[in-house]
């Protein structure tokens, strides 16, 4: 694309009509099904923050969408789409999950807890590294693999839950709760601790580490050495290696730093919220790391603000369910679709017309000067 | 000797499964390999088949016809590959991008409008049997179903299914003719390999890949229509459950090949149709099957096969790349 449009329009104007529009075409939806937008809007909005709580959700859906999102920024800064975060996230929390029941009861929690974050973070690691390898060794398209891999996870986790990690005498497929030195604190509790009340709600401490890892990912890619052969790897493959760059090596390493941050996401739900191993607890946060991404252009100030808009969505939409009799939670998918069509796909489409735009503006400017 | 008659009876009504298992897949492979041939990578296969499904059983049950369902289906599906043009081959948006959008936005938008128009909580009211697709009995089926061998098969496995069934294995011949026998088809292979070459030739690249696009649509929409009008007889949420994945896979498992990717169909039906048949079934040595672990085996032979361990899998040269004409 070119660099006619100065900055504001590119990164301002032009990202924020393509939201506009999602949200206009969701908007007609509600229309379609004989509802208000306006009141729908209302509805999630107070959902989101209006009830005792209520921010405390959001603000826990945000956490694993900022994990996801990140997850595919990393990957999407050297030029490939990661498609696999559910899967990473949802083997992730395996790892997240055998290290705590397996020590839960033999090590103190300081000890624990960092742990099983770093095996969540190794497993989701791993389980991004094969398809980067077979990316960068073998040529298999990354894209296809890591949908592969998502299957993959899946099943294994089935098949892992169902014989193998089961409580025994169980018939639903989750493993015993943890002892309590390996819970996550609930931040409820530990503004508790500082004589401030606030109602109780699944967000944790977990959202201090997706703080860290939004740092850690801007340092990264901005300011390393690293991060500076991911983007030109990312910019063009054939510069790369001119430059002395080896894009074998940035595809894996982006990838596992990719598979490990999504893989963080087991850290939030396993330790900070079920305090148990079980099925699904991915519920889709991988794909919502996708619009998350490109709503936020892979940078972590927009992932951070993406993640709080989906995951004031996510919460306002637990509120539909109770306020309307024909939408359902299920709008917020609908969103997702439209975001990652018009800020992802359709991303370029009003280009030309703003270049087109532009020109006229600043030849009349000239014109008239 | 009856272990024997067992073990044939057991083998046919495996194969009968699977054909029936195989059949959406085939579909849908068929349809992506229009796309993918053309240089349009199709992530959107489930989308579009979710969303055929939905409008298939949606118009079904409001009209009766289960065949003015599969027009709707293919119409709803077709749309959708346009929007995935549109995107793609207008604006040049990632083609990946675009198709993981169109299955997100089906996933939500089936649900949403289901619940509106039917108050099911996503499902769509059950259908009586004139709005499906039932078996078609072929001429004296039941009349030879009791001759060894050969009577079961055909009575079982070639006879006793829907017609759409049997439009998925037409479907086929019909792009192997397409693709290999006309044409159209000659560009369109032009096409996904090079671009500017057709370009050059003073065809249009844009026009030619919508082209393909609406053979995609209207597949897709038909594999839609049978899961919702022909195998069952309601939509439900996410009723296509990965297959539009798996469908993808045996594209690439069939080199993007129409004979091979309907080969990749009918392994990858096999093995669902024999986790099916062995859920719960203690196996000696092993203990109970894991059912889970031989249904993500299509996935992982696809991973193996792009990975160049069996054979290797090349893809058309210009598929994922928007087409820049030269100013």
């Amino acid at each position: 694309m070119s660099r006619e449009l100065p900055a504001w329009i590119d990164i301002g104007v032009l990202p924020a009509l393509n939201i506009l529009m999602a949200f206009l075409v969701a908007g007609l939806i509600v229309l379609l099904v004989g509802e208000n937008p306006l009141e729908a809007l209302d509805v999630l909005v107070a959902g989101a923050f209006g009830y005792p709580g209520s921010l405390g959700y959001t603000l826990y859906y945000t956490t694993n969408l900022i994990f996801t999102g990140l997850a595919v920024a990393v990957a999407h800064h050297a030029g490939l789409f990661n498609i696999g975060g559910e899967g990473q996230a949802y083997i992730g929390g395996l790892g997240v999950g055998v290290v705590a029941l397996s020590l839960d009861t033999a090590l103190p929690g300081w000890l624990l807890i960092p742990l099983a974050g770093l095996a969540g973070g190794v497993f989701g690691a791993a389980w991004a590294f094969i398809p980067a390898w077979l990316q960068a060794h073998r040529g298999s398209h990354i894209v296809i693999t890591t949908i592969m891999f998502n299957f993959l996870a899946a099943a294994l986790m089935v098949h892992l839950m169902v014989n193998v990690v089961i409580e025994p005498g169980q018939m639903s497929p989750q493993s015993r709760e943890m002892a309590e030195s390996a819970w996550l604190p609930f931040m409820h509790d530990i503004l508790a601790g500082f004589g401030i009340d606030v109602t109780p709600a699944p967000l944790n401490l977990s959202i201090v580490w997706a703080g860290l890892a939004c740092i850690f990912v801007w340092l990264l890619i901005w300011r390393t050495r690293w991060g500076y052969a991911i983007r030109t790897v990312g910019h063009n493959e054939k510069a790369a290696v001119y430059a002395g760059i080896d894009p074998k090596r940035v595809i894996v390493v982006s990838m596992v730093i990719s598979g490990a941050l999504a893989g963080f996401v087991g850290l939030n739900e396993i330790l900070g919220v079920h305090h148990r191993l079980l099925l699904n607890f991915t519920a889709g946060y991988g794909f919502t790391g996708i619009a998350v991404a490109l709503m936020g252009r892979s940078h972590p100030v927009g992932i951070v603000l993406a993640s709080l808009l989906f995951g004031a969505l996510y919460q306002g939409g637990t509120e539909l369910d109770f306020e309307f009799q024909t939408i359902t939670r299920d709008l917020v998918v609908v969103i997702q679709g439209l975001v990652i069509l018009f800020s992802g796909a359709l991303a370029f489409m009003l280009h030309p017309t703003a270049l087109k735009l532009w020109r006229a503006w600043t030849a009349r400017r000239e014109a008239a000067q | 000797m009856t272990d024997l008659a067992d073990l044939w009876l057991l083998s046919i009504l495996t194969l009968d499964a699977t054909i029936r298992v195989a059949a959406p897949l085939i579909l849908c492979a068929m349809a992506g390999l229009f796309s993918e041939r053309s240089g349009v990578v199709d992530i959107g296969l489930e989308g579009k088949m979710l969303a055929g499904a939905f409008a298939a059983a949606a118009t079904a049950y409001v009209t009766g016809n289960a065949w003015l369902g599969l027009l709707a289906a293919m119409a709803v599906s077709t749309a959708l590959a346009m929007l995935h043009g549109f995107a793609c081959i207008t604006h040049r948006g990632d083609q990946v991008v675009s198709g993981v959008a169109i299955n997100v936005l089906v996933a939500g938008l089936t649900i949403v409008l289901g619940i509106a128009w039917f108050s099911q909580g996503g499902q769509t009211p059950p259908l009586a049997s004139d709005g499906r697709f039932r078996a078609l009995v072929w001429p004296f089926a039941t009349a030879v179903r009791e001759v060894p061998v050969i009577g079961q098969l055909y009575a079982e496995v070639i006879s006793g299914h829907n017609i759409l069934v049997y439009v998925a294995l037409l479907s086929v011949p019909f792009n192997w003719w397409v693709v290999y026998r006309t044409r159209f088809g000659l560009r369109l292979r032009a096409v996904g390999e090079s671009p500017s070459a057709v370009d050059t030739a003073g065809i249009s690249v844009t026009f030619l890949r919508y082209r393909a696009l609406l053979f995609t649509g209207a597949l897709c929409g038909i594999a839609g229509a049978y899961l919702s009008t022909a195998q069952s007889a309601a939509f439900v949420r996410d009723m296509t459950a990965g297959k539009g994945y798996i469908a993808l896979a045996a594209l690439i498992f069939g080199k993007w090949r129409p004979v091979p990717a309907l080969m990749a169909c009918l392994l990858f039906g096999f093995l669902d149709a024999v986790a099916t048949r062995l859920q719960g079934v203690e196996i000696p040595g092993i203990g109970r099957a894991p059912v889970a672990l031989i249904q993500a085996l299509p996935y992982a032979l696809t991973v193996i096969l792009l990975a160049g361990f069996i054979g290797k899998a090349i893809a058309p040269r210009a598929i994922g790349v928007p087409y820049v004409k030269e100013r």
